[in-house]
Order: C-alpha cells, then structure tokens, then sequence
C-alpha cells in the first residue's frame, strides 16, 4: 500500500474522468448514473481514509505514507500526511459523501456537477496531502477552477458577480504566494516542505527604499503567505468575498466552501507560515490576534443583523475562523490543539448548517429569515436537527463547538489576556445571532401561507444529518479522538517554534 | 569550404527550393486549383524539415565566416517555427477555402516567411540578421494584405507595412550605431569589442535595436499595431501572426543580447525589464474592455510577450530555458485557441464577438471544456501547462533578484485573468440566446482537443521540452 494517499487522492478523479468521458445522455438513467458513480467513488475514497488512519501511528511526529517521485523542473511528486494534515483528509473523505448525497435532486446539468465536486474533491485533499511547494500550489489554487464553475453555474441571481469575486480574490492572493515559494525555491534550493521547515531562512533586517523590515526575508515571505492564507480562511478584513460566495453557491457548495475550502487557509499557516517563518510569525502576532478579536466581534454583530439566512452562516463561520486564527497564533499547546479542533468541528457544524438551511430552501426556494416561521408546527425532526446545530454553533458543552472555542480562548489567555477578553464576547453574541435566527425561523405560530403545507425531512435528508449529528456528538463529549492524533505533531511544532523565537525575542 | 557551408544550411535550402518550384508549378498550372495540395505539401515539407533539424542537428557550427549559426538554441527555435507553422497552415486550409481565400500564394508565403525566420534565429552577424527579418517582414505584410476585397484586410497590411518598415528602420539604425562604435558586424565580434569598455555609442544602437525587435514582438509600448493588424487580417493570418514570428523574433532577440552583448548583461536586462513589464500590464488590462475575441487575443500575446521577455531580463542561462519554454508553451496554447476561434461562425459567416460564445457549452459541451482549458491555461492557473511556464519565468527572475518584476508579472497575471474568464463566463453562465457555432474540419477538431489534452497531461512531464530547453540554453549561454 505504498501509494495510499494518491489512490485517495485521485479516486474521485478518475470517477470524474469516466463521467466526462464515458456517460452519455442526459435523460433520468444517466443523471441516477452520474449521481451513484459520484457517491460511490467517494464512498470508496473514504473507506481507503479509514485505511490511512488505522495505519497512522500518532506517535510518531514525522511523515507517514510518504511517496515520493521526480517530477519536472526539479520538482518532486511528494506526498504523505503527518498529524496535522491526516485529519483534514479524514475531514474532507468523511464529508463528500455527505455532500453528493445532499445535492441528489439537482437537475441541471447533472452530470457536470457531480465531474466538478470529484474533481475538487481530489484537489482539495491534494493540498492536504502535498509535501512539495509547487505540488501544493498546484492543488491549491486548481481548486478555484471547479468552485468558480459551481459558483457560476448553479448558484443563486447574483452567481456572475460572485464567481468573479471569488475566482479573482483568492487568485491574487495566491500569486502573491506563488513569488514567495519561488524565493524560497531560490533560497533553500528544494520545494520539499518537511526540509523546508527545517530550513531556517533569514532574518536579517533587509534595507530596502530607506525602508528597515524587520525580519528581513522571513517578513516578506510570511506575508506574502499571510495574503493567500487570510483571504482563504478569511479573516477580516479580506472576508468580504465569502458572503457573496455563500450566499449565491448552491447548497453543496456552500456546505465544500464552508466545511473544507476554508481549512486550507488554517492548514496553510500550520504548515508553512508557523513552522518555517516562525521569527516572522512571532512579529506579526500581536497584529493577527487583533485581527482575529475583531473578526469575532464585529462579523457576530454583522451576523446579528442580516436578513439572509445564508448570509448570517457565513459570517458566523468568518467569526468561528477568527477563534482558529486566535489559536494558531498563541503558539503553545492549549491554543493549536484548540484551532484544530476548531477546524474539524466547524468542518461538521458550518456544513451541517448549511444544509439546514439548504433543506428549507429546496422546499421554499427563499433564504429571507422572514419568510419562514413557526417550522416546528409542521417538521419537528428538522426543528429537532437545526437546534441541535444551533447549540453546536454556538458552543454548547457536550458539542464539538465548546471543546474548540474553550481550548482556543484558554491558550489566547495565556498569551493575551485583553484579546482573549474580547474574543470571548463573541461566544455570547454568536448565541444571540444564532438563537434570535432560530427563534424566527422555526418558533411562533405558522401563519405564513405558504408553510402550511410545507413537508418535514425526507428520510435521505436524515440520513445525511446522522453521521454529522454523530461526529459533533462523539468529538463533544470525548475529544480525545482528535487529541491523540495531533497532540505529538503539535507539540513537537510548538517546541521548535519556540526554539527558533526565543533568540529573537531577546 | 562551400559544401560544408551549404550542409549546414541545407535544411533552409531545401525549404527554399521547394517553396519556389511549388510556386513555378502552381503558376503554370492555372490559378488557384491547387491549392489544397500546395498547403498539404507545405506543411508536410515543413513538419519534415522540421523533424529532420530534430535529429539530425548535432553541436554547434557556422557557415559562411560566421553569418549563420547552427546549434542547438538555432534548433530549438526552428523546431517551434516549423511546426506551429505547419500547424497553422492546416488548421487554417479549411477556413480558406470555405470564405474563398485559397490562394496558392498564401501557404508559399508563409513558407517563404519560415526560411526568413529561421534566418533570423540563425543569424551570426548584423547582416544576416537583418536580410532573415526583412525576407520574414516582407512576406507578412502582403500575407496580411491576402483579402484583397476586403477593406480591413488591406488596411492591416498597410498598417503593418508602415509600422514594420518603421521598426525595421530603428533597427538599421541601430545596427549601423553598433557597427560604427564595434567595427564589425558579426556578433562574435563585438562580444570581444564590449568586454574592452562599452562607448555610450553602441549602448544607443543597442536600445534602437531592441526597440525594433520589440515592435516584431509587440511589446509594450511597441505595441500599438498588434490589435488593429490583429483584427484587420484574416484569421489564420492572425493565427500565424500571434505563433511562428513571435518565437522568431524572440529567438532573435535572446540571440542579440546573449551572442552580441554577453558581457554587459544589466545594461540590456534594464531595458528588457522595462519592455516587460509594460507588456504585462498594457497586455492585462487595455483587454478587459475588448468584445471581439481576436483583439482580445492581440493583447493576450501582448502580455504573454510581457511573460517571456522576464525571463530574458533575468540574463542568466535559466532565463532563456525559461522563455524558450515559455515561448513553446504559448505557441501551442494559441494554436488551439485559434483553431477554436477559426471555426466559430453564425449563419455561416465568421464572427469573433465573445457575447455570441453564450452558452456555448450547451451547444457543445466537449469543445467548450476544451476551451475551458485553454482560457485556464492562458491565464496560467495550474495545473495547466501555462501555469509551468509562468513558474519557469517566474523563477528565472527571482534567481536573478529581479523580486520586483515578478511580483508585478503575478500582479498582471490576476488582471489578465479577467479576460480570460469573462469567455469562460459567457460559455458557460451567459444568458440563454442564439449565439455562434462552432464548424469544424477534423482538423481543427483534433487541433483544439490535441492541444486542451496536452494542457493537462504535461503536468506529469514535459514530454522532453525540458531537456531540450537546457541545451538550447547552454549553447547559447554555457
């Protein structure tokens, strides 16, 4: 099983490359086809994920499953997964299923879509999995082709609009990026990530313009990765692409961009911008903890306003990506192990709302909060699920959301108790947006007309809920599971990130 | 001595030779019956020139006391030259019949074109240079010219005539400055003359003479003939204007700067720079506004001429690997665009407005994908085989601290993505309406497909450019 992780890997392409190539048609058979063949080759690739995660040893802190293979220009075919990375891959194989089964009644194009998510499937867990820069970049930025053609394609009215935003928005901040790795490429003469973060690159202040950066070449790498990271993940003030995104993408993509697109951007830091910049990264702290405070607090309050159901996850999901940020920067045990779980919760809770919402609007065809109203006369299951999402999102205890939210905010204490007191007035404002939505939407009489004959969930729409129901559930009340996976790779990062600061602080 | 010299230049002179008996049987026998034979012929002679200096060429010689180089870089660009002209002319053939411009002239032209560019990039001194650029020059402005009835057409050759004899004349300039201050012509010459102190002289004939390649390039700000010519001609004559010359001229000019003036690198890496950079960004952004489809491709070649003279300014080795790839890239690229845009036609005329593309992927889904690919390509997203040649530059600069040029070649690059995507965008989310159809020959067809695939499957690897890059590089540079 040497090539483990590039079967994941490609699985769901070669899917897609037989839909393109091989079905014909568009009547009834070849839509069920193209649906079937695209659950079932994410089904397979997540039966191999579990494969991956049985052989991982957690222990041991260096890569797994490494392949490596020339490629062109010097460049290596390099891949393996290490205790930060194999979870987002458990993360993404886990999900896709969940999403082709979430959008089984499309009906246009159907075949096109179901090429496009396998093909994003594949480049999303690519990026996770790449251990060569420009092998990473490639998956990386690919990516944007087939969400720029979900967006487009399927989306809501405004989609044009939204496409473009997103294409170009997350474009340039990976260019950026891209002259980055080719000065690093210049610099340390190999792409290979696992020596690159061990590499140690100047920091020697540079003299440029009359100008002194601190920090020298470390700063302006750092933030040329910080351009390409921010904007994914995103943080404030680069986040505004991601409402519109939301909000026009159909279901499914909102529920890929929420869940796993954003992870890319908290991957990326973790994997690059902490380990190999960490001088840098020690300067800017101060910065992105503001950053991410006022991420949390001002995206909560703009949450609280909105009208547009969508609108209102999304920015809740920019203020939950503040707590990662938060946590990724304090740098000590506490705060990592909390942004991971963040990430991994959010990957369950923000697509699970999602389809919460995607549910409502399959049968309604609207998002207004104000058009809906007293649901749980008419569907108690789904008032039972949206509670139980709501709760999650807002960090109930015995959700995943509280074990991620209470970790970040205990390491960003440790680190800065003024940000840490501002990030944790988020926790309440993220309770009051997500209570007062819940509140109108499916409380109070049914008055509304068009309700009364509204139907409850399908049982395919309960059995897409359950196994996210289970995993917040199970990640809520013993986290462990995830712990002693990253524990070892995340200490092992804070000792050398410690290590490679504490000359420099001095 | 001579037979030796005309083994060397053999593969021109069978070129040659060909071209002028195809025009002798041609003449005589009536006018333009034979056309479709003539073109078949022409392509075939090239592709066959063209695998010959393949395999046969081995290290590096000259011929005729210097004038004319054969090695390995000479090869390279010729190997290029030939076959995207070969290509072009039977993408094209249908085209030309179908709107009544086969004339036999127009393959015999193209391949009287193709000896003057291999001239060119075989050029070893001042004058073998200029007689190459002027027998390519020449046969272009009356190919541009090829519709006679149509006013567009005439009006882009004699634009491009005027504006290329302007360019050419910079160029004498140039070279005669350089003769003057070097005292000599031939390039290994004044290689010696610059290593003993460059007179501010020579650096004058130095810049006129990039300026006059620049404009056979169309760089910015060189450029302005590009979209109207481009527009004006014909659109195979398009096609071959945006491939085959602009490696020629390319070739030309790393050839110059590195076999000429070696030894004073940052004084001509400045300027190319500059060319640079300004290509990029006038390539970006004067077509965001553009509707018409080969405009739109004038200031795409604009700003991919942008992309590879980056990796010239860098001035190293590398560099010139990276724009010979990036040159081979970019010819491949709009060889299939073009075979795209030659098919597209409505109500059975040929129409080049990007808005008629709406929902051209409900039409035809698979040539759609196909473009797709393209656009992609072109604007250098990867896994695309254009993001590699964007990589390549981008390194070549970056390895000579030139840091600035490729954060401002990025900077462009997501400008210039626009366009790009605004055609995937009316392909694929337009508004339903009638639009253009696509009609192609099984030439065409394979064309766009043969190159959409080869976007995507020389990620795996370059299928040999690679090695075949690093020594044209070393011959030239090493």
């Amino acid at each position: 099983m040497n090539n483990l992780l590039s079967l994941i890997t490609f699985v769901p392409a070669i899917a897609a490359a037989i839909l393109a190539l091989f079905l014909r048609g568009n009547d009834a058979a070849a839509q069920r086809n193209a649906k079937w063949l695209a659950l079932f080759a994410t089904v397979v690739s997540f039966a191999l994920s579990l494969l991956l995660l049985k052989g991982f040893d957690p222990a041991n802190i260096g890569f797994q499953f490494v392949e490596d293979r020339p490629w062109i220009m010097g460049l290596h075919y390099k891949m393996g997964v290490d205790g930060i990375s194999i979870l987002f891959v458990m993360l993404t194989t886990f999900l896709m299923p969940i999403t082709i089964a979430s959008c089984w009644n499309v009906e246009t194009r159907v075949k096109d879509y179901m090429i496009a998510f396998l093909l994003l499937e594949t480049l999303m867990l690519g990026v996770f999995t790449a251990l060569d820069l420009v092998l990473f970049y490639l998956f990386f930025e690919a990516g944007l082709i087939p969400m720029f053609l979900i967006i487009g394609i399927w989306g809501g009215l405004n989609r044009i609009y939204a496409a473009f935003k997103f294409f170009l928005y997350t474009f340039f901040g990976s260019v950026l990026m891209l002259v980055a790795m080719v000065a690093m490429y210049h610099a340390a003469g190999t792409t290979d990530i696992p020596t690159l973060m061990t590499y140690q690159f100047s920091h020697e202040p540079i003299l440029a313009w009359g100008l002194t950066i601190t920090g020298g070449l470390q700063t302006l790498l750092f933030l040329a990765f910080f351009a390409s990271f921010a904007v994914k993940m995103p943080m404030w003030p680069v986040h505004t692409w991601l409402p519109d995104a939301h909000v026009q993408a159909p279901t499914a993509g909102s529920v890929v961009l929420a869940a796993i697109l954003l992870k890319m951007g908290g991957y990326g830091f973790l994997r690059f911008s902490m380990p190999m910049f960490p001088v840098a990264a020690h300067l800017w702290t101060p910065v992105v903890f503001w950053m991410s405070a006022i991420a949390i607090v001002y995206t909560s309050l703009v949450a609280l306003v909105q009208s547009d159901m969508k609108k209102l996850v999304a920015y809740s999901s920019v203020a939950h990506m503040g707590y990662v940020t938060l946590g990724i920067f304090t740098m000590n045990a506490q705060g990592l192990d909390g942004a991971m779980f963040q990430m991994l919760s959010h990957g369950f809770i923000s697509g699970a709302m999602f389809l919460c919402v995607g549910v409502i609007y399959d049968r309604m065809h609207t998002r207004e909060i104000d058009a809906y109203g007293g649901l749980i006369n008419r569907m108690p299951a789904y008032a039972l699920v949206f509670m139980f999402f709501t709760m999650a999102n807002v960090g109930l205890p015995g959700t995943s959301g509280f074990v991620g939210e209470f970790l970040t905010l205990m390491g960003a204490f440790q680190a800065d108790t003024w940000v840490a007191a501002v990030a944790t007035s988020g926790v309440i404002l993220s309770a009051a947006y997500g209570l007062w939505l819940y509140r109108r939407v499916v409380f109070g009489a049914l008055v509304k007309e068009g309700l009364k004959t509204i139907t409850d969930m399908t049982r395919r729409e309960r059995a897409i809920f359950a196994p996210l129901i289970i995993m917040t559930l199970l990640l809520g009340v013993y986290p462990k599971v995830v712990t002693d996976i990253i524990d070892p790779s995340v200490q092992a990062m804070v000792a050398n990130y410690a290590a490679a600061t504490t000359p420099a602080s001095n | 001595m001579l037979s030796q010299d005309i083994a060397i230049v053999l593969p021109e002179l069978v070129l040659a030779i060909y071209t002028l008996l195809a025009l002798l049987v041609a003449v005589y026998t009536g006018k333009d019956g034979l056309t479709q034979l003539v073109t078949w012929a022409t392509a075939a002679v090239m592709v066959a020139v063209a695998l010959w200096v393949a395999v046969a060429g081995a290290g590096s010689q000259t011929a005729f006391g210097g004038l004319f180089i054969d090695d390995a870089f000479a090869r390279f660009a010729k190997v290029a030259i030939l076959l995207s002209g070969a290509a072009i002319l039977l993408v094209s053939e249908g085209y030309m019949a179908k709107r009544g411009l086969a004339r036999f002239e127009y393959p015999l032209l193209i391949a009287l074109a193709t000896i003057g560019m291999m001239a060119m990039v075989s050029a070893g001194d001042l004058m073998s240079l200029y007689m190459g650029l002027e027998l390519q020059s020449l046969a272009l402005y009356v190919v541009a010219a090829l519709d006679r009835d149509s006013k567009t057409s005439t009006e882009a050759g004699l634009k491009y005539f005027v504006l290329g004899a302007l360019s050419s004349g910079l160029l004498l300039y140039g070279a005669s400055l350089v003769y003057g201050y070097a005292g000599t012509t031939s390039f290994a010459g004044i290689l010696t003359t610059v290593q003993h102190g460059v007179p501010v002289g020579l650096l004058f004939g130095l810049v006129f003479m990039l300026a006059g390649l620049a404009f056979k390039i169309s760089a910015a700000p060189f450029h302005m003939w590009t979209p109207d010519v481009y527009e004006g001609a014909p659109t195979p004559i398009t096609a071959f204007f945006a491939t085959a010359p602009k490696v020629a001229a390319m070739a030309l000019i790393a050839r110059l700067v590195h076999g000429a003036f070696g030894g004073i690198t940052p004084q001509w890496a400045q300027v190319l720079a500059v060319l640079s950079v300004l290509s990029m960004f006038v390539g970006a952004v004067a077509a965001i506004g553009q509707k018409d489809i080969k405009r739109l491709m004038a200031y795409s070649s604009i700003a991919h001429m942008g992309f590879a003279l980056m990796g010239l300014a860098s001035g190293t080795a590398f560099g010139v690997q990276a724009m010979l790839v990036y040159m081979a890239i970019y010819v491949t690229m709009n060889l299939g665009t073009f075979a795209f845009i030659l098919s597209l036609e409505m109500d059975g005329k040929p129409v080049t407005d990007i808005t008629l593309l709406n929902q051209f992927s409900k039409r035809e889904p698979l040539k759609a994908l196909a473009v797709l690919v393209l656009m992609f390509s072109l604007a250098g997203v990867p896994p695309m085989l254009g993001f590699f040649g964007k990589f390549y530059v981008l390194k070549a600069a970056v390895d000579a601290g030139m840091g600035w040029l490729a954060v401002a070649g990025v900077i462009a690059s997501v400008i210039g993505a626009f366009y790009y995507l605004r055609i995937v965008f009316y392909m694929y989310f337009g508004a339903e309406q009638a639009g253009a159809d696509s009609k192609m020959n099984p030439v065409q067809w394979l064309a766009l497909m043969g190159v959409a695939v080869v976007m995507l499957a020389a990620v795996v690897n370059f299928f040999g450019l690679e090695p075949a890059a690093v020594a044209a590089a070393a011959a030239l540079v090493g």
